[in-house]
């Protein structure tokens, strides 16, 4: 059987009620990616529950309480795969105490699948995601025009949404996008074409995702990065370096510069984990690396091919604040980037985006779901890329010091659009 | 924009990116945990994460124990197939023994024909906390459940082992960040992004190797719950029921008592790639009853414990 190589990675966006759990229910059954006795389960609790025969949202929403009071609270990963290629769905939460789960799932998305309730038009919660989409790096926007139905699939209708959507996007920067006036309940132009539509032209939802380019990113030319994960101690008393490649690919032979420390080397070793198919350290792939001078590289450092990274102690970032309590200057955290985990202290809150107008309004403190600017201090060093050029060595997540959970998501730079 | 993509489309095929994505886990919480262990049940799951781990730290030895939750109601084939492989490897095994907790008096005797699918639970959380573990790698895909289908990769557990699908950490990129604090622990699941079929097609590019129930054999059977159950210690033929030999192979293997059979004549991976490719049951669906009591079994059991 054929192993495919062209994979989508997705996430639902938009506010609650919107339909974005409807949608993909509709995407995967239409699509036959759900198995016989998943279907069932779904049509039993569909009634058991007294929504109807057949409830739509309950193929992702698969807490007890998600079904309980009708929303999505956490991300629903599902797979599906069609003859065109493979789809990483995350079906992200809409209400705005759930923002975090809802960067979760766009930050490993390349597209974002957003749904629009055409009666409502943009809510803020669909403008702040949308933002935080864009800063996290979602490129492409695929835009369900959804409950078509409700407005006896207006034209006029459609065409509002579609402007104040370009609107938006434009502002963020998003390259490429599509609107389709759906109906998910229904099915129209999801899978299949609809009837009801006959002034539009364009693509189904999964036409949309099907050709969408979000996920063929241009191989930019800013540096291949390997964090250092383990050191393995090879028979013989040598040593190789492991870690996932990003940036751009390593080979054997590449000239790599050891950071922080600043050493120039050269790799004199590659091996791939399936050793024969995969012979270069092609991006996302786990290698490990012989170097040719003896360093003492670890856990925590970065080999780096040129242009390189920085190294530095101070980052100015984007930061989305998750914390229960307000984030200030002064805050101290802890601040995992790449393999490495520092303390941290934040200099200064240097700005408070407004989701709806994206300006940055002076501020003292970041708010739950507030998205700011800071700078911060760390007490390590870091070897750091501007997020936009690469979201590896560009993104860091900072932690409470007393009951460790997460509490920030950071991005180093400042997105154009703020 | 010129963003890079955290997992761009490349001619690297979905195998290798799944395989280096669980690598990659593998090792951070390897690096960041103070006392892991790999949960191996003999299944073809957790075949494929043991495979995995050894991979990622090869040629240097496994850095942590491998234990099994033993329900005391196993496949003799799968017990058999546990020790060969963990003696090949010449890891550390740790038995979390149900009947000891039955033993114990730390939980009721369901009886000699009950269900221990549930007990698990309580063996399991006795040994993180004698053993200290603060991670334990388990070989669940959100594929697999729609409860599981929420869980976090690196998925945190309270002081009483039980998990909050409420208040689950954020996760972002690929920042997986494990601390916890004195009895707390963590359940990490590097093939949460792997589907059934992924895993066969690994099994077969990799060679990896299964307990043999795995494949078609002749089984005398009873029909129950619309499963095919083996004839043997643990389940008797009930008034009606009619046992008949049949050409079964396992889809998933678990508790004895639980775990149905699947008619197949598939005797070879290639042959049953292609068969997970055409089913249109899931494999929990078609084969194991303890997901079965309820719409939340999996997050009522994952709430208290469960894998």
């Amino acid at each position: 059987m054929e192993l495919t190589t062209d994979i989508l990675r997705l996430a639902t966006v938009g506010s609650v009620d919107d339909g974005k759990s409807t949608l993909i229910g509709r995407l995967l059954v239409d699509t036959r990616q759900l198995f016989d006795d998943q279907l069932d389960a779904v049509v039993n609790a569909s009634e058991r529950r007294g929504v109807g025969d057949l409830d739509l949202s309950f193929v992702t929403d698969g807490l007890r309480a998600e079904r309980e009071q009708g929303i999505t609270i956490d991300v629903a990963y599902r797979y599906a795969s069609t003859p065109q290629r493979k789809f990483i769905i995350a079906d992200c939460p809409g209400h705005v105490q759930y923002t975090r789960n809802m960067a979760t799932g766009a930050s490993t998305a390349d597209l974002a699948l957003v749904v629009v309730d055409v009666a409502h038009g943009l809510k803020e919660q669909t403008r702040r995601h949308l933002c935080i989409a864009a800063l996290l790096g979602v490129r492409g926007l695929v835009v369900a025009v959804n409950k078509m139905d409700a407005v006896h699939w207006s034209p006029t209708a459609f065409q509002s949404v579609v402007d104040e959507v370009e609107t938006v996007a434009g502002e963020l920067g998003f390259d490429a996008i599509t609107c389709v006036p759906t109906s998910a309940l229904l099915g129209d132009n999801v899978v299949d074409a609809s009837d009801h539509t006959p002034w539009y032209a364009g693509p189904t939802v999964l036409e949309a995702l099907e050709t969408s380019d979000a996920g063929a990113w241009s191989n930019a030319t800013n540096g291949a990065r390997l964090p250092i994960q383990w050191v393995l101690r090879q028979p013989g008393g040598g040593r190789t370096y492991a870690g996932m490649v990003n940036g751009e690919a390593l080979h054997e032979g590449d000239v790599v510069t050891l950071l922080p420390a600043g050493i120039e080397t050269t790799i004199t070793a590659l091996n791939t984990l399936h050793s024969g198919a995969d012979v270069d350290g092609a991006v996302g792939l786990s290698i490990d690396v012989a170097l040719a001078d003896e360093t003492d590289a670890g856990r925590g450092d970065l080999l780096a091919g040129a242009p390189l990274p920085h190294v530095t102690r101070e980052i100015a970032a984007t930061v989305c604040w998750f914390g229960e309590r307000p984030l200030t200057t002064g805050s101290r955290l802890r601040l995992k980037h790449t393999t490495r985990v520092t303390p941290a202290r934040i200099v200064s809150l240097d700005g408070v985006v407004d989701v709806a107008t994206l300006s940055v309004d002076p501020g003292d403190e970041l708010r739950t779901n507030d998205i700011g600017l800071v700078q911060l201090a760390t007490a390590d060093p870091l070897v750091v890329d501007d997020y936009r050029d690469n979201r590896v060595t560009g993104s860091f997540v900072l932690i409470d010091e007393v009951t460790n959970a997460t509490v920030a998501a950071g991005m180093v730079g400042r997105a154009t659009f703020l | 924009m010129t963003l890079t993509s955290l997992r761009p489309q490349t001619t690297t095929d979905h195998l290798s990116l799944l395989e280096s994505h669980a690598v990659y886990i593998l090792r951070e919480v390897a690096a960041e945990c103070e006392r892991p262990v790999l949960l191996f049940s003999g299944g073809k799951d957790s075949a494929v994460l043991l495979h995995l781990a050894v991979k990622a730290f090869a040629p240097g030895r496994l850095p942590f124990p491998v234990m099994h939750v033993d329900t005391g109601q196993n496949f003799p084939e799968v017990l058999a197939f546990r020790d060969q492989t963990v003696a090949n490897l010449n890891a550390r095994l740790v038995i979390a023994s149900v009947q000891e907790a039955i033993d114990r008096g730390r939980v009721a005797d369901p009886g000699p024909h009950g269900a221990r699918n549930r007990l698990q639970t309580v063996a399991l959380l006795d040994a993180i906390v004698e053993h200290g573990f603060d991670a334990a790698f388990g070989g669940a895909r959100r594929d697999e459940d729609k409860a599981r289908a929420k869980e976090r990769i690196l998925s945190f557990r309270d002081a009483f082992g039980q998990w909050d699908p409420r208040q689950q950490r954020p996760e972002l990129w690929q920042l997986y960040q494990g601390r916890v604090n004195a009895g707390e622990h963590l359940r990490a699941f590097p093939l949460s992004d792997w589907t059934e079929l992924d895993i066969w097609q690994y099994i077969e590019r990799e060679n990896v190797a299964l307990p043999p129930i795995y494949f078609a054999h002749e089984r005398d059977v009873v029909r129950r719950d619309a499963m095919w159950l083996a004839v043997n210690e643990f389940i008797e033929p009930r008034p009606g029921e009619r046992v008949e030999r049949r050409l079964v192979r396992y889809r998933t293997v678990g508790d004895a008592t639980c775990t149905g059979a699947v008619e197949s004549d598939a005797v070879t991976v290639e042959a049953i790639v292609r068969e997970v490719a055409t089913a249109n049951v899931s494999e929990r669906g078609a084969t194991r009853a303890d997901d079965r009591f309820s719409e939340t079994a999996m997050e009522d059991r994952k709430r208290e414990g469960y894998f």
